[in-house]
């Protein structure tokens, strides 16, 4: 059986976990580092810190609460924002990154797609992807928190991610970020129909059925979680149970 | 207790180090393979692609450094890229030579289930173990059977001799190869580093034999 991941998403404003609606309107949260605690001991298995800045002032701020959060926390850690040289991963890498997540400068220069996945390992490599719907069925890859367009389809554009190396995929809905309204289901289905490695899909969830949809219809491979876990509106173990018993239905 | 982690230069070892000093280790990493003499423990760790660690291991001389450690029967772990690379061949991109400790090939894990649907690679999440041989006396020996442990490969071993496979686990009905043993020997598929305080536990095991 697959085995479907439950993600705590923070979105970092540097120093503060921040939280937006339709990654827009931020709220201060406070210190990422004690909410992360408090999910690794829930059983998290998976963090993702994406810093929501980084692309504005060209440079992710993150080395440092990376090896804040390495030092104790011993789960996946993945990161994102501002990333846009093979040096700039490296530098997040061998500050206790496991993975780097990459948007503007992927879309910008698919190349270092290709250049990170070969120099640390395309499981390394996530590519991620903010989308908006622009038509049934169609939807468009935006960066800069959904501000700026790439005019790229988002269906194209992670095929062709794909040929480039990419391990795996954070897609974030950014018309459900924040909305509590559930994930895009369509655009999840839409993306685990056209490629074969895993997908992280982000943004809207507000129920535990969302939850299961993600997984049963979506056949998302990991999903995200940020405003129901930061608020402590479910514990990890209840938001894990419902991803298992909707896998457990689709398996049988 | 003295751990020494090989450092060949491809990949990020900070929680690897963490994890092993949180267990209670004394942990030396090492770039030099005359620094391995004298630890009671030995580490390979690994990340990426097969054929780049091995050429880093064998530029590095570390190759024959890590067989004269396994002669001297101390407890040796490899993980993930550190474990396959005991084999005696990978089939990831060409083929590459192994350290040839384990009887057995490094094989791409199918892309198809046998019903023809789509088993996604890299294999990336949380999966529990099954023991084929048992465990009692191993890493795994305080590891309840049900729990989880973090994986992230797209090629797992597949070793000539089944007694030399410690655990197993399912990945869309391909039995995937988690963990080797042969005498003093151990791999793992999975990132003990990465598997949350059930990791830290096997880690406690290693340094307790």
């Amino acid at each position: 059986m697959r085995d479907v991941r439950v993600i705590a998403r923070l979105d970092i404003k540097s120093p503060n976990l921040i939280k937006g609606i339709r990654l827009e309107g931020l709220r201060k949260l406070g210190d990422p580092q004690t909410f992360v605690e408090d999910y690794y001991a829930q059983g998290i298995d998976e963090i993702c810190y994406m810093d929501i800045v980084a692309s504005l002032y060209n440079r992710n701020s993150l080395e440092d609460l990376l090896r804040k959060t390495a030092e104790n926390i011993f789960v996946p850690l993945t990161v994102g924002g501002g990333i846009r040289t093979v040096e700039n991963a490296a530098l997040l890498l061998h500050s206790g990154a496991d993975k780097v997540a990459i948007n503007t400068a992927a879309t910008s220069n698919p190349e270092l797609i290709r250049e990170i996945s070969e120099r640390f390992g395309s499981q390394c490599m996530v590519l991620s992807i903010e989308a908006k719907s622009t038509g049934p069925g169609k939807w468009t890859a935006f960066t800069d928190n959904g501000r700026e367009h790439t005019h790229r389809d988002v269906i194209e554009w992670v095929q062709e991610a794909v040929e480039l190396g990419v391990g795996e995929i954070l897609l974030t809905s950014v018309d459900n970020e924040g909305t509590q309204k559930g994930f895009d289901i369509e655009l999840c289905k839409a993306v685990t129909s056209v490629i074969e490695v895993p997908v992280i899909l982000s943004g809207g969830m507000g129920t535990l059925e969302h939850a299961k949809l993600a997984v049963s219809e979506g056949r998302a491979d990991a999903i995200a979680v940020a405003h129901n876990l930061h608020y402590k509106n479910f514990t990890v173990a209840e938001i894990q149970a419902a991803v298992r018993e909707a896998q457990a239905g689709a398996a049988a | 207790m003295k751990i020494t982690i090989v450092d060949y230069g491809t990949g990020n070892l900070f929680s690897v180090r963490r994890a092993f000093e949180t267990a209670g280790a004394e942990v030396k990493v090492v770039t030099h393979p005359g620094e391995i003499k004298g630890s009671d423990r030995l580490v390979v760790p690994g990340v990426g692609a097969f054929g780049n660690c091995i050429t880093e291991l064998n530029r590095l001389n570390f190759s024959e450094a890590v067989h004269e450690f396994i002669a001297t029967e101390r407890p040796f772990l490899g993980i993930c890229v550190g474990m396959q690379m005991l084999m005696e061949q990978s089939l990831e991109f060409g083929e590459h030579a192994g350290l040839k400790i384990i009887p057995g090939t490094v094989e791409e894990i199918p892309n198809r289930t046998t019903e023809g649907k789509i088993r996604k690679r890299p294999h990336i999440g949380w999966a529990p173990l099954t023991a084929p041989n048992g465990w009692n006396d191993s890493i795994l020996k305080s590891t309840d059977p049900a729990t989880r442990f973090y994986f992230v490969h797209s090629f797992s071993v597949v070793p000539t001799n089944p007694a030399h496979i410690l655990a197993e686990c399912d990945y869309d009905g391909y039995p995937i190869v988690a963990a080797v043993r042969k005498n003093n020997v151990t791999g793992t598929q999975f990132h003990p580093e990465k598997s949350g305080p059930a990791g830290l536990e096997v880690i406690k095991t290693f340094l307790s034999m």
